[in-house]
C-alpha cells in the first residue's frame, strides 16, 4: 500500500510538469524570448519579462550574497554561542519562515512608500533580498563549517591576521558552497511572485533604470493565466520558468554533490 | 640573563579553562641546537610549543601565569607585535596540513603577507624548498596542487613554508608521524642540517629519534619538567627516577 | 594592525544583524499600518465578522480564517499521509541507489514555483472537480488538492532526516527480537522519530497556510463562510494577494491587519517547530 502511495505521488508530480512541458515546448521559439509582450501580452514573446527577472534578480544577489556571506563568517569566525550568535540564528530561522505575501506588504510599506522608491526593480530586487537571506547564510555556514580547523591554524601561525586568514583560506575554500547558496537564491527569485507584484509592480515596458517598474516572467505567468489572456503564452512562459528553474537546481546538486565528495 | 639563552621560560603555568596543562616550567632554550620536549601523551609538550609561538591566543579559555621571552623580550607584553612574532617563530604540526593551494602557493603564503614582489617570492620559494630538501622533486609541478603530494613530501612542504618565512626558532611537534621511515630518515638529516641556522624546539615521534637528532632534552610528565640535561646524560644516565623508567619503557 | 582589526570585526556584527534587523523591520512595518485598524473596529469585530464589504468599512475576515483553516486542514489531510508513505518508502523500502535519484528529484520538485502548482490546479483539476463534483470547480478541495502536494517536499525532507538520525541499533534491536520490517518501521522507528515528524508537519503547516498564488488562482474569490470543500473561499493571503493592488485607506490598512493575523499564526508555528526539533538534537 505504501509502495502505491508512493508511486501514485511521484506519478503525479511528474504529470503536472509533463503537462506544461508539453503543451508550453512547441511555443518556446527564438522569437519567443526576444520579442518583448505586445497587446497586453496576447502576442510577441518575453524579452521585457526576461530582462526584468534578470535585474531583480541581479539587484536580490548584489544585496544578499555580501549580507548572508558576511553573516555566516561573523558566526563561525568571529563567536562561539553566545547570546549574540543566538539572536541571530533565531532572527534568521524566524525570517526563513515568513511568507512571501507577508514579504510582499513590508516591501510594499517600507520600500515602495516609505523610502518613496515606487514600484521599481530596487524595491523588488531588495525585499527579494530578505527573502534569500536565510538561505545564502545557511549554505555559507554550512561551507564554512566543513573546513578542517587546521587551516587556520596554519595560517595563523605563519603570521596571518585574522581578516588575511578570512580572505585567503575561508573564503576560498568555502566558494563552491556559497555559489550554491546563490545558485539556490536565484532559483528562489525567479519563481517568487507574491512579493514581486507588490513591490515591482507588473509593467510590460522595457526598464529605463532601476526606478522603472518591470514584471517578471513569474508575475507574467501568473497575470496570463488568471485573466485567461492567452494560453499559448501562459504554457510557453511556464515551461520556460520550469525549465530554467529545473536547470539551476541540477547545477547546484551538482555543486553539492561535487563539493561533498570533495570534503569525504 | 647569559647570552646564550635563545628563549627563556620563566615559571610558566598554563590552563585550559580551569584545568592545569603546565606547571611552574622554568627552562632555557639555546640558540641554534635541537632541543627536544618529550615525555608521554597528555604532558603539556604541545601546549608548551604552542605557547612558544602564542597560538594557543586562539583557543578560548586558555590562561597562563608566568613569562616566556625570546632573546630577552616577553612574548606576552602588550606592546608585543603577535603577526612578527609568529614570524620569527615558526611552527610545523604533525599532521602534514598543506593549505589547499599550489605548491608555490603554500610556500609563499608567509612572505606574500608581507607583500613581498613577485621576482622576491620566486627566489623565497625556490630557496626555501631546497633548504627543505624538496627542491628537486617538485621544481616541474609548483603551480599543482599541494593536495597531491605523498605524505613525506606534505610534511616537508610544510617545513619549506615556514622557512620561507626566515624564522629565528622552529617548532616542530611530532613532524614525522604517520610518515614512512625513509621519510622520517630524510626529514631527520634535513633537522640536522637546519640546526646551523635555527633554533629547535622538537617534539619527537618517539625516544630513538629525540636520541638521533636533539643536542639537549627535557622530559616532561603530566604537565611538570621532570629533569633536562644533554641529551646523552638524560637518556644514560638520569638523574631523575621518573625518567629512567620513562626512558627504560617501564611505562609510556 | 590592532585596530584595523577590530574596525573590520565590528563591520562584519553589523552585517550579521541584519537578518535580525529586517525581522524586526517587517514586525514593526506591518503592525504600524494594520494595527490601527484594528484598534478601531475592535479586534473582536474584525476577527470574528463575517463580512468582508471594504466600501461599506465592513472588515470581518472571519470566512477567512476559517476558510485557511479548512484548506490548511485538508492539505494536511493529503500531505500526511502522502509524505509519511513516500519518507518511509526513501528510507527504508529502496536500495539506495534509487535512493540517491529520488532524493534530488524531491528537492528539485521544492524548487518548482507556487504558480506552476497553481496553473495546473486551475487548468486539469478545477474543470476536474466541476464535472464530476459540482459546484464552480474553483474550491477548497481543488486547492486542499494542491496544496497536499506542495507540502510534500517539506514533510518528507525533514521527516527523513529524522529517520536517518536515529541510531541503526533501533532498527536492529526490533528485528533481532523477531519483529518484521513493517513491525519495525511502524512499532519502532516511527514512534522514536516521532518529533521530528510532527516538526515537518507543523513547517509544512506554516508553509500551506502561508501560500498565496497558487490559492489566488484556484480558490475562487467568495467572500463568505464555506459550507462544503466544494465552495470557493478565500483565504488570509489570497485576501490579501487579490485586493492589495487597489485598496487605500482603511481598506489597505486591513489588508495588513490580515497581514498581522497571519503572521502571527504562521510565527507561533514555526518558532513552535523550531523548538520541537531543537528538543530534539539535544
Amino acid at each position: 500500500m505504501i509502495w502505491t502511495a508512493a508511486l501514485s505521488t511521484i506519478a503525479v508530480m511528474i504529470l503536472i510538469l509533463f503537462q506544461i512541458l508539453r503543451e508550453g515546448l512547441p511555443v518556446l521559439h527564438l522569437s519567443f524570448f526576444l520579442e518583448s509582450p505586445k497587446s497586453m501580452g496576447r502576442e510577441g514573446g518575453i524579452f521585457s519579462t526576461i530582462i526584468g527577472t534578470i535585474a531583480l534578480t541581479g539587484v536580490a544577489i548584489l544585496f544578499g550574497a555580501p549580507l548572508g556571506v558576511g553573516t555566516a563568517v561573523f558566526l563561525r569566525e568571529y563567536t562561539r554561542e553566545s547570546k549574540i550568535s543566538r539572536i541571530i540564528r533565531f532572527g534568521t530561522d524566524c525570517l526563513a519562515g515568513v511568507p512571501s505575501i507577508i514579504f510582499g506588504l513590508f516591501g510594499f510599506v517600507f520600500f515602495v512608500i516609505k523610502l518613496n522608491m515606487g514600484w521599481s526593480i530596487l524595491s523588488g530586487g531588495l525585499t527579494l533580498t530578505a527573502m534569500i537571506l536565510p538561505t545564502v547564510i545557511s549554505t555559507t555556514e554550512e561551507s564554512i563549517r566543513g573546513i578542517s580547523p587546521s587551516y587556520r591554524e596554519v595560517s595563523y601561525s605563519l603570521g596571518a591576521t585574522k581578516w588575511q586568514t578570512i580572505t585567503r583560506v575561508v573564503l576560498p575554500s568555502a566558494l563552491p558552497g556559497i555559489l550554491t547558496g546563490i545558485l539556490l537564491s536565484v532559483g528562489r527569485s525567479i519563481g517568487e511572485t507574491a512579493a514581486v507584484i507588490l513591490t515591482a509592480g507588473s509593467s510590460l515596458v522595457m526598464p529605463t533604470s532601476l526606478f522603472s517598474p518591470i514584471r517578471t516572467m513569474a508575475v507574467h505567468f501568473y497575470i496570463l493565466a488568471r485573466e485567461g489572456i492567452s494560453m499559448e503564452m501562459a504554457y510557453g512562459t511556464g515551461a520556460t520558468l520550469i525549465l530554467l528553474v529545473l536547470m539551476i537546481n541540477v547545477i547546484a546538486q551538482w555543486l553539492i554533490n561535487r563539493y561533498i565528495r570533495r570534503r569525504a | 640573563m647569559p647570552l646564550e639563552t635563545k628563549i627563556s621560560i620563566k615559571d610558566f603555568n598554563f590552563y585550559y579553562d580551569s584545568s592545569q596543562a603546565l606547571r611552574n616550567i622554568n627552562l632555557d632554550i639555546r640558540p641554534k641546537e635541537i632541543f627536544t620536549v618529550f615525555g608521554p601523551a597528555r604532558s603539556g609538550k604541545t601546549t608548551l610549543l604552542k605557547s612558544l609561538n602564542r597560538l594557543t591566543d586562539l583557543i578560548f579559555g586558555a590562561n597562563h601565569t608566568g613569562s616566556i621571552f625570546l632573546d630577552g623580550m616577553d612574548i606576552f607584553d602588550s606592546n608585543v607585535d603577535l603577526i612578527k612574532l609568529r614570524r620569527r617563530i615558526g611552527m610545523v604540526f604533525d599532521l602534514p596540513t598543506p593549505l589547499p593551494m599550489s605548491i608555490f602557493d603554500n610556500v609563499a603564503y608567509g612572505p606574500k603577507l608581507s607583500g613581498k614582489t613577485k621576482k622576491c617570492l620566486n627566489e623565497i620559494v625556490e630557496k626555501s624548498l631546497k633548504s627543505a630538501v624538496l627542491w628537486e622533486e617538485v621544481k616541474d609541478r609548483l603551480h599543482t596542487s599541494a593536495l597531491r603530494l605523498s605524505g613525506g613530501q606534505q610534511q616537508r612542504l610544510c617545513i619549506a613554508r615556514v622557512l620561507a618565512l626566515e624564522p629565528e626558532v622552529l617548532l616542530l611537534d611530532e613532524p614525522c608521524s604517520g610518515l614512512d621511515p625513509i621519510s622520517t630518515a630524510s626529514i631527520e638529516e634535513t633537522l640536522v642540517q637546519l640546526k646551523k641556522d635555527y633554533t629547535i624546539v622538537l617534539v619527537p615521534h618517539n625516544i630513538q629519534q629525540a636520541s638521533r637528532v636533539a643536542d639537549r632534552a627535557g622530559f616532561f610528565l603530566n604537565g611538570d619538567l621532570i629533569e633536562e640535561g644533554p641529551v646523552y646524560q638524560i637518556f644514560t644516565k638520569p638523574r631523575e627516577k621518573r625518567t629512567e623508567n620513562y626512558v627504560t619503557g617501564r611505562f609510556g | 594592525m590592532e585596530v584595523k582589526e577590530k574596525i573590520i570585526e565590528k563591520i562584519f556584527l553589523l552585517i550579521a544583524l541584519s537578518s535580525v534587523t529586517i525581522l524586526a523591520l517587517i514586525t514593526f512595518f506591518i503592525f504600524e499600518e494594520g494595527l490601527p485598524l484594528i484598534l478601531k473596529i475592535g479586534p473582536k469585530a474584525f476577527l470574528l465578522g463575517e463580512k468582508w464589504i471594504p466600501s461599506k468599512g465592513s472588515f470581518g475576515i472571519f470566512p477567512m480564517i476559517v476558510s485557511s483553516f479548512w484548506v490548511t486542514l485538508g492539505a494536511l489531510l493529503i500531505g500526511i499521509p502522502l509524505g509519511l508513505a513516500c519518507t518511509i518508502f526513501l528510507s527504508e523500502l529502496i536500495p539506495p541507489s534509487i535512493g540517491i535519484l529520488l532524493r534530488p528529484a524531491i528537492q528539485l520538485l521544492a524548487a518548482i514555483p507556487s504558480v506552476i502548482y497553481g496553473f495546473w490546479g486551475l487548468i486539469v483539476l478545477v474543470p476536474l472537480i466541476q464535472n464530476y463534483l459540482g459546484g464552480p470547480g474553483l474550491s477548497i478541495l481543488a486547492g486542499s488538492l494542491v496544496l497536499g502536494f506542495m507540502i510534500l517536499p517539506t514533510i518528507i525532507t525533514i521527516s527523513e532526516d529524522s529517520l536517518k538520525a536515529l541510531p541503526p541499533s533501533y532498527k536492529a534491536g526490533a528485528l533481532a527480537l523477531g519483529a518484521t520490517h513493517w513491525q519495525a518501521i511502524w512499532r519502532v522507528l516511527i514512534p522514536a522519530a516521532k518529533s521530528g515528524i510532527v516538526a515537518s508537519v507543523i513547517l509544512g503547516m506554516g508553509r500551506a497556510i502561508g501560500e498565496t498564488m497558487a490559492m489566488i488562482m484556484i480558490l475562487g474569490n467568495a467572500v463568505k463562510l464555506p459550507s462544503s470543500f466544494l465552495d470557493s473561499a478565500r483565504t488570509l493571503t489570497t485576501n490579501i494577494g487579490i485586493e492589495m493592488g487597489y485598496a487605500s485607506g482603511d481598506h489597505r490598512q486591513a489588508l495588513f491587519a490580515t497581514g498581522i493575523v497571519l503572521f502571527f499564526i504562521i510565527m507561533s508555528l514555526n518558532t513552535l517547530a523550531i523548538f520541537l526539533s531543537r528538543r530534539r538534537t539535544r
